[in-house]
């Protein structure tokens, strides 16, 4: 069952996304940037979390849940540490998605040339 | 005289091109987009129950692995050719921030390693922190206050 609900939550957001760009004129990274922001909002005031219970992969992997993830995180600072959590607790969060996108793009990027378009 | 002409084929090029198929369009993105999510979603139940993790650590793991996937499959030029029909669908997954680093890394390398590569990797990638990570300050500034008023 979570699978399903992975699927046709994980899909709807992209098939948004995919009417956004054709019915207006949001570049993709325009839509990656709302997307996040959004995500952070929705986290932010907990409705985030409670489509990732529904949902698993399928509100994770979107890039909302980068976003969710980044707003829980600061929550969960703010509480440890107080104010300091505001700067810390996002990115900290995000270490993992961020650090390997950095890292495995850089690698990749000098093992594989471009293909010739 | 060579513009005007420019302008006549493009007024030619809009009446004969047939309208984007929209409705394809929004169906390959809701297909394949919510197939990447269920790749995720095996890879994230084999880390729960074949590696033991808990429910936190798992969600990591499943975005790193996603972001190394994308990130191959981006130098193995595999993703873009499942892009071209995806559109949103391989945009909104991690996997596409993965390939939003990588592909400009890969395209700019021969410009150098500092400026070329390392720079314009953050070309789609920096937008995202920039606002990703100011949404989450703002979050946490507003969710601070609002402890100090309500708990205080």
């Amino acid at each position: 069952m979570q699978y399903l609900n992975a699927f046709w939550v994980g899909g709807l957001l992209c098939a948004i996304a995919q009417i956004l760009i054709d019915k207006t004129k949001l570049t993709p990274a325009r839509i990656l940037v709302l997307y996040v922001v959004i995500g952070a909002a929705l986290g932010a005031v907990g409705i985030y979390d409670k489509i990732v219970d529904y949902a698993g992969a399928g509100a994770t992997v979107p890039l909302m849940g980068f976003g969710n993830v980044l707003a829980q995180g600061v929550k969960k600072a703010v509480d440890a540490d107080g104010p300091l959590g505001i700067i810390t607790g996002g990115a900290s969060a995000a270490a993992g998605g961020i650090s390997a996108a950095v890292f495995f793009g850089f690698v990749i990027a000098l093992i594989f040339n471009p293909k010739a378009k | 005289m060579p513009d005007n002409k420019n302008k006549d084929y493009l007024n030619y090029i809009d009446k004969t091109a047939p309208k984007s198929p929209m409705l394809k369009n929004i169906a390959l993105a809701f297909v394949i987009g919510g197939l990447i999510c269920v790749i995720g979603q095996l890879i994230g139940d084999f880390y729960k129950k074949v590696c033991d993790l808990d429910a936190e650590s798992a969600k990591t793991a499943v975005s790193v692995t996603m972001v190394f996937l994308g990130a191959l499959l981006t130098g193995l030029d595999i993703y873009p050719k499942i892009a071209k029909y995806a559109g949103a669908g391989t945009i909104v997954p991690i996997t596409g921030f993965a390939n939003s680093i990588t592909s400009p890394a890969m395209e700019f390398k021969r410009e150098g390693l500092v400026l070329g590569m390392s720079a314009k990797m953050f070309v789609v990638a920096g937008p995202v922190l920039v606002y990703g990570i100011t949404s989450s300050v703002v979050v946490g500034i507003i969710y601070f206050l609002y402890k100090v008023m309500i708990g205080g």
